[in-house]
């Protein structure tokens, strides 16, 4: 009899397995992915999940027997049958005396597992890329990177390196006239033939002089004296890390309703998962406007109240504001997103555009503005709702060649369609037009 | 290095152990099996494992060694998560058949419950799989983990040549057709260890053999083909032949050699796992008895502690627990529950028989030592059979057995038999019937092979008591075996009794 404890093998054995089942099942663990991703935090979002697909996808099949024909079933725990009664059929033939028992015909339809971080994130935003290339800036505290630099006498046995200390080994054992081993052997040779022999003592008695002074000789000269021994040097590189900001804009006037927070919400956690897998530092700054606009942490952002007017160009002015305060464009890569439901006061379409064109713009790798509306809004009857201000306001700025780009949302299910559609390959897009 | 023990003569005490606690138990129990039990078991080898290993274990049917799949990730992913959500436990152990056999033992039991499992698996399982006739004579436990590590070893390089992909297709088609990769009836000695030598000796020897299949030579014009003609091709085919995976890789004529090794692989682990399929029942009704037996012999010599004993019954009763057809956590009949029920109703009917048990089992009834007719019983039979000499009227009274016909063509179901006198018998061949592999999955073989035309495939299925193949997963299938066969494949469902054909399904190659 033997004890063995497995329990410090390697884990993760079925992981080869895991990935082919992923790949095998990749279009439906993709759409379940992206309806598990819309009952998210924004935080949150981007950790694994449980998710669902229908299991026909990934059946096994084998032959068994379908419905119909005579069956017979013993039963345990009869009650009150005696022969020969009869029962009426169970419905559905599921319950009762109409199971099969077959392992694996059950009714089942659903199958549910658990995806890790990566897992989801990857078939989240499997063919999305970044409209514009990062900036790269050196910064201090960030992990640098290692480079080899020369060789050194001092480090750590695993850098030994072993070409370069036998090198300096041989040069200093040739300089040092230390004997070969095989010049110690043909000596020994020669004295063990001459021995015996007569008239040879003379010669003998020299060769054994001879010997003495070459062994001692390489006894006093080490192989590998600790002055031959190299190590191999590394030094520290800072590396250029991509940062990123990534302004939230809202629009938290009276005419903005819970719903339509709730849509902004989701662009804003979809666009803060993506910029999170391509940047190892993103920063996020909220900063909600009515008629005047503050910068705000999360909570305040999507969950507390104002009233007032709705006044957007307050907005750019304080994100212009905290930008120069603490996100210089040369070292940051900017992104911003605006929600609002299209109001603006009148008369202050001139200033938007104008800071957007003159400061915003320039500063950022990307703009986009997500209209957000009631689903199925018409408007007043009789007053066929156009265009809003805003809507007006940007769509000149856009048809006018700003990097910007612009989407109206009515409903959740076009948060995904619309996050895909404004960060698609460029490629693929063209593709498409074309 | 021991774990100290106040009470002199108790194996453990607490819910702690260690190595040196496993191996007193083992000692123990080693010592009631043989003495009291007589039982006849390969060497152990108990290994310790953790939750996710076990889950590991689970995905891979339990093979510690296991070439890669996607369908076992499947069963993992699903596992995990009903495990995570606490949905369902793990098995305390999970037990291979091979010599040693292997039990694998997860780290989170209590003592109690290793003692459990130590009794359970590596006595029970291990003396039936060493001593019943199927085990023997199907299964070759001393070169099963080195044909595994062969077969993974394999599979891998033949991704790596070939690509996973076209592995997997492979390997999807042959999993779709497993239960048709095993030989039922004539018996030949299974030798795994050589077969890594064999797959080489079996190139070469075909490479030189006549395929008839290929046969070009232009048929004698204006010449009917008589029925003997017939009778000699389905013979140089071996035909007809229910082993379809067998007939695929000796046959299929377009398939590369390492394709008809995979499928040779999975025809091996079917074969392997067939007699299991039979047992189940037995095999773990043996396993109960024996760690009942040697758990209670252990508490009466003072070995185990009335607490130690106290929560190993708490999981032997819920492990045998049976709950009545109408019970929504009915699914079928419990093989611990019956299995055990079956062995204690054995010892009951030797030690105290009725004149009921006299008449129906004149052979053993009064004979006093359960232990060689439970013995016997382990050794010779399968579940089927076990069923039809065995189960005995007191116990079909006590689990309160009834026959339901189900005739699709009536309106209502009726209780054919139930366990009283007139109905005995009956209950008990209809209840065998049910543990009877050539009755629970559809008899289907390969007939023959259109040479003279397109090298179709004709496949029957002999239609029993009218139950038609379900239709959509019978073409699913029949579309990865005409892949493996590469023409057309057609199945023909017909009436053994007027050879009328009911139904044909025909399915093409995917080009």
């Amino acid at each position: 009899m033997q004890i063995l404890d497995r329990r410090l093998n390697p884990s993760g054995r079925s992981l080869p397995n895991r990935q082919r089942f992923l790949r095998r099942a990749k279009a439906l663990v993709q759409e379940a992915v992206r309806d598990a991703s819309a009952k998210r935090d924004i935080r949150s979002a981007d950790e694994g999940g449980e998710v669902s697909i229908p299991l026909h996808g990934i059946r096994e099949p084998s032959f068994h027997h379908g419905a119909g024909g005579l069956r017979d079933h013993v039963l345990p725990g009869n009650k009150e049958y005696r022969e020969g009664d009869e029962i009426q059929r169970p419905p559905s033939g599921g319950g009762g005396g109409g199971s099969e028992g077959s392992p694996e015909g059950g009714g089942e339809d659903a199958f549910r597992f658990v995806l890790t971080r990566e897992e989801f994130l990857s078939l989240f935003l499997d063919d999305l890329e970044l409209p514009d290339l990062a900036k790269r800036r050196l910064v201090e505290g960030a992990d640098p990177a290692w480079h080899r630099a020369g060789y050194s006498v001092a480090g750590t046995p695993a850098n030994l390196s072993l070409a370069r200390t036998m090198r300096n080994s041989l040069s200093r054992r040739i300089a040092l006239k230390r004997p070969k081993p095989e010049a110690v052997a043909a000596l020994e040779a020669e004295i063990a033939s001459l021995e015996g022999q007569p008239g040879s003592e003379e010669r003998i008695a020299e060769l054994k002089a001879e010997l003495e002074v070459q062994l001692k000789r390489s006894q006093r000269i080490p192989w590998i004296d600790p002055i031959d021994v190299r190590y191999r040097r590394f030094e520290p590189v800072p590396r250029p890390v991509a940062r990123a900001v990534m302004f939230c804009l809202m629009d938290v006037s009276g005419s903005m309703t819970e719903d339509m927070k709730d849509l902004a919400k989701r662009f804003y956690t979809l666009l803060y998962i993506f910029l999170q897998r391509r940047y190892k530092h993103v920063d996020i700054v909220f900063i909600r406007h009515t008629h005047e606009a503050a910068e705000v942490d999360e909570e305040t952002f999507f969950h507390s109240r104002e009233t007032g007017g709705t006044l957007v160009s307050t907005a750019l002015e304080e994100m212009r504001k905290v930008v120069a305060d603490r996100y210089p464009p040369s070292d940051w890569n900017i992104y911003a997103a605006q929600a609002s439901d299209g109001d603006n006061a009148a008369g202050d379409s001139q200033r938007t555009a104008r800071l957007l064109i003159d400061e915003v713009l320039p500063a950022c790798q990307y703009y986009a503005y997500i209209e957000v509306g009631r689903d199925g809004e018409h408007g007043m009857p009789g007053f066929p709702r156009g265009p809003t201000d805003l809507w007006r306001t940007y769509e000149q700025l856009v048809s006018a060649g700003a990097p910007m780009a612009m989407k109206k949302v009515r409903n959740r299910r076009d948060i995904f369609p619309v996050f895909r559609e404004l960060f698609a390959k460029r490629g693929l897009l063209e593709e498409a037009k074309a | 290095m021991n774990a100290p023990v106040s009470t002199p003569g108790l194996l453990y005490e607490g819910a702690d152990w260690d190595f040196a606690t496993l191996m007193r138990i083992h000692d123990a129990c080693e010592e009631v099996a043989v003495r009291d039990l007589g039982l006849d078991c390969y060497p152990n080898r108990i290994e310790i494992i953790s939750a996710e290993q076990m889950l590991d274990a689970y995905a891979s049917t339990g093979l510690p060694l296991f070439y890669r799949h996607w369908s076992f990730g499947k069963q993992f992913a699903q596992h995990e998560a009903l495990y995570r959500k606490g949905l369902r436990g793990l098995a305390y152990e999970i037990v291979i058949n091979s010599d040693p056999c292997l039990s694998y033992v997860m780290e989170e039991n209590t003592a109690t419950l290793q003692a459990l499992v130590i009794a359970h698996a590596a006595f029970g399982h291990n003396h039936f799989f060493r001593n019943n006739r199927i085990f023997r004579e199907w299964t070759d436990a001393k070169g099963i983990l080195d044909y595994l590590e062969f077969a993974k070893g394999y599979i891998a390089d033949c991704e790596d040549k070939y690509g996973e992909i076209a592995v997997e297709r492979v390997l999807d088609s042959a999993h779709a057709l497993m239960n048709y990769g095993v030989h039922r009836h004539h018996r030949r000695t299974i030798d795994l260890r050589s077969e890594e030598q064999r797959e080489r000796e079996r190139r070469a020897h075909d490479e030189q053999m006549y395929n008839v299949l290929w046969s070009t030579l232009p048929e004698r014009a204006n010449q009917a083909i008589g029925a003997d003609e017939v009778e000699k091709r389905r013979a140089m085919l071996q035909l007809p032949q229910e082993n379809v995976l067998y007939f695929l890789e000796k046959s299929a004529p377009r398939l590369a050699p390492w394709q008809r090794e995979v499928i040779r692989i999975v025809r091996n682990v079917a074969q392997y796992f067939h007699p299991q399929r039979q047992t189940k029942m037995m095999n773990e009704g043996c396993a109960t008895y024996v760690h009942h037996r040697i758990l209670n012999t252990l508490h009466t010599e003072g070995q185990l502690s009335d607490g130690a004993l106290l929560e190993a019954l708490h999981s032997h009763t819920s492990v045998i627990m049976q709950p009545d057809f109408d019970d929504p956590r009915y699914s079928g009949i419990n093989p611990y529950a019956l299995g055990f029920a079956m062995m204690e109703d054995i010892e009951r009917i030797c030690r105290e028989p009725t004149e009921e048990d006299r008449e129906w089992f004149p052979d053993f009834a009064g004979c006093g030592d359960p232990m060689p007719v439970l013995r016997h019983g382990w050794a010779e039979f399968r579940d089927e059979s076990f069923i039809l000499q065995f189960l005995s009227p007191h116990l079909m009274r006590k689990m309160k057995f009834f026959h339901l016909k189900d005739d699709a063509a009536q309106p209502v179901l009726r209780v054919d038999a139930m366990h009283d006198e007139r109905g005995y018998r009956r209950v008990r061949r209809a209840l065998a019937k049910q543990y009877d592999p050539a009755w629970m999955d559809p008899d289907i073989q390969v007939v023959d092979v259109d040479l003279a035309g397109d090298r179709r495939l004709i496949l029957e299925h002999r239609v029993q008591d009218g139950r038609l193949l379900e239709e959509q997963e019978a073409r699913q299938v029949l579309r990865h075996l005409a892949s493996l066969w590469s023409y057309d494949v057609l199945l023909r469902e017909v009436d053994p009794a007027t050879g009328a054909s009911l139904r044909e399904h025909a399915v093409s190659p995917p080009r």
